[in-house]
């Protein structure tokens, strides 16, 4: 009973084979993260999170912002409210799924702004070097000066509360580090003789940065960019703790564990629960990340 | 070539090995280090820089915390006048690094004392906590880096690496309020809040005062452990697949004694991942110190930001960027003074 599938498993290998020479790096790459166990199941637990954030208004859920007075900080298993209830009576099983919302929003949005700026600019720096180089570098090293929670939360006690301040304090934090990945990487790549080939076959600066380099590239500062995404769930949900995010009612993780932080000694573990959302998130992220670098190199 | 031909091989050797040859190398660390320290220069103007700029992106005018708000027209034109901010920006950078430079940094809006003497205060505070931290979590971090590095890919690699990114992982403000509700509110253990009886200026190293910094320390302490673990178990396991590790053992070194070969040789990277590190806790304390209220710069920062206290904002900032500058300024030196292989050209 068991020879049967063995041997159809080998047929399909064999034919497999000559296709293997055939496969690409990203394919490669995508097949030896779908073998990573542990990299899976984070990205199971985030598509969860994610589905659960979009699709919140369609899964049946108490409204997130009807409080009761009567029905205040409820304990985890009271009937009706699998989670307990908020210090304004209001469902904490209907905040948390909610709270991906703009959690997940606030903490992604600052990786994604400063993927793009700090890849153009370490591109840009890296391929054209020179006096540009230093300029932008020596900029960046400015803002290296500072430790980044200091220089987000320098940036938004300034600018004031506020998403979108949140978003660009976090976004200034990050450019310079995505930057400087891009320009290091970018300056390994440009003195190649691909490069000169493309220059001498008549291609402009513009195009040799967006077709020859940028494929070479961006896979390394990819990966450096989803590991900053558990840094940057955990800044923003940060900054909403300490009241420069999101401002009340929004349902946001962090913001929730600010206001529940009152609540700490009549309903503790209700109190936490939002930052185990965040712990989620971010450890998910951050495991993730590495199993994207292993699997990205090849080599070993 | 001819030259060297010419001299005896005992004469090249000690050429070579003597203190004499070594010490012609000396002037470039000692040149490094100077130039490291020039660099300082720039980057501390630059810092004063974006210091000064943040009082100037704020929405609104700088002066709305000081104004009563049926304040006339007269008065306001007054106040401006006297801060100075009625002249140009340039100017103004020009006159405010001055008296900084003399350590004037204004008085605070809600106190009405000196910023100066405000901070400093609070960043006593702040050292004490990063210090007590920096001990739980660097002698953790190596502990964990080098058992984590040696047993590579066995279940011990396999927990302390997951004790490690848990560490990088976990929001900090939140363990530090688990923490809180494991051991203040359900045990009864430690104190919740504060640093003891005395407030922010009678800090003492008794256990009355130090019941106060377990937590707190504990907490700063998880993310320099992560990082540190992986560092050192990544040293780690570089450095024993060396070749030279394969000599050591061949020739018959006991595991300690390859052990130590090991630690001499992660000690440079290492150390500077540390020193880097208690920059971090020194600048990022706010958070955790807002959950204990923990009476650091941190928290003064906060508070300073939530009453609208531009003067003493700046300030903060500008006195933390520059402990985490000179401190990365050590440890550059420090590492380029341990570490023979170093080449800086």
């Amino acid at each position: 009973m068991s020879e049967l599938p063995l041997s159809a498993t080998v047929d399909a290998a064999l034919q497999a084979a000559p296709a293997t020479k055939a496969r690409g790096y990203w394919a490669t790459v995508g097949r030896r993260i779908r073998r990573d166990k542990v990299s899976m199941a984070c990205a199971l637990v985030l598509l969860l999170i994610f589905l659960s954030a979009v699709l919140a208004p369609w899964l049946g859920l108490e409204d997130p912002y009807k409080g009761s007075m009567i029905r205040r900080l409820r304990h985890i298993g009271t009937s009706g409210y699998p989670l307990g209830t908020d210090e304004l009576g209001r469902d904490m099983l209907a905040r948390l799924v909610y709270g991906g919302r703009l959690s997940l929003v606030i903490g992604i949005l600052p990786v994604i702004l400063a993927f793009c700026i700090g890849t153009s600019l370490g591109l840009v720096a890296g391929y054209v070097g020179g006096k540009l180089n230093t300029a932008i570098m020596r900029t960046i090293d400015v803002f290296y000066a500072f430790p980044s929670v200091l220089l987000a939360i320098a940036i938004s006690g300034a600018l004031g509360a506020g998403i979108l301040n949140s978003i660009v304090s976090l976004t200034v934090v990050f450019v310079p580090q995505i930057t400087r990945v891009a320009e290091s990487v970018t300056t390994g790549v440009r003195n190649m003789d691909f490069v000169d080939a493309a220059r001498a076959s008549g291609a402009g600066p513009f195009t040799i940065m967006r077709v020859h380099i940028l494929g070479n590239v961006l896979g390394s500062i990819f990966v450096y960019a989803t590991s900053l995404i558990s840094v940057s769930m955990i800044l923003a949900a940060g900054l909403s703790f300490l009241g420069l995010g999101t401002k009340p009612p929004e349902p946001e993780w962090g913001l929730m564990l600010n206001t529940l932080r009152t609540a700490i000694y009549v309903n503790p573990w209700v109190a936490a629960l939002p930052g185990a959302m965040i712990f989620a998130v971010s450890i998910c992220f951050n495991l993730l990340s590495d199993g994207l670098r292993s699997a990205m190199d090849i080599r070993n | 070539m001819l030259y060297s031909r010419k001299q005896p091989l005992i004469r090249r050797l000690r050429a070579t090995f003597s203190h004499k040859g070594r010490r012609k190398k000396e002037p470039n660390v000692f040149a490094y280090i100077a130039r490291r320290i020039v660099y300082v220069v720039p980057i501390v103007i630059s810092v004063a820089l974006v210091c000064f700029l943040l009082v100037h992106i704020t929405p609104g005018d700088p002066l709305v915390a000081v104004l009563p708000a049926d304040a006339s027209q007269e008065l306001a034109a007054q106040l401006r006048a006297a801060y100075g901010f009625d002249r140009p920006l340039p100017v103004q950078f020009g006159l405010w690094l001055m008296r900084a430079l003399h350590g004037d940094l204004g008085n605070s809006i809600a106190t009405g004392r000196p910023v100066l003497a405000e901070v400093m205060r609070a960043v006593g505070n702040t050292v004490t906590l990063a210090i007590a931290a920096a001990i739980i979590g660097f002698t953790m971090g190596i502990l964990l880096g080098l058992i984590a590095g040696y047993f590579r890919e066995t279940w011990i690699d396999k927990l302390a690496t997951s004790f490690a990114i848990a560490g990088v992982s976990v929001p900090h403000y939140w363990l530090g309020m688990v923490l809180v509700i494991i051991f203040s509110v359900e045990l009864n253990w430690l104190p919740a809040v504060g640093a003891g009886s005395g407030g922010s200026t009678a800090w003492a190293w008794d256990w009355e005062h130090l019941r106060y910094l377990v937590l707190p320390a504990i907490t700063t302490s998880v993310i320099p452990m992560g990082i540190v673990t992986r560092t050192v178990r990544a040293l780690t396991g570089d450095i024993l697949s060396q070749d030279f590790v394969e000599a050591l053992r061949a020739k018959g070194l006991h595991e300690t004694g390859v052990f130590r070969h090991v630690i001499k040789n992660a000690a440079p990277t290492a150390l500077a991942v540390m020193g880097l590190q208690l920059g971090y806790m020194l600048g990022g304390s706010i958070l955790i110190e807002t959950v204990f209220s923990w009476p650091g710069s941190g928290f003064l920062l906060n508070s300073a930001i939530f009453q609208r206290d531009l003067p003493l904002l700046q300030g903060t900032i500008l006195i933390l960027a520059l402990f985490f500058v000179f401190l990365n300024l050590l440890v550059d030196i420090a590492q380029a003074a341990i570490d023979p292989r170093i080449k800086r050209g």
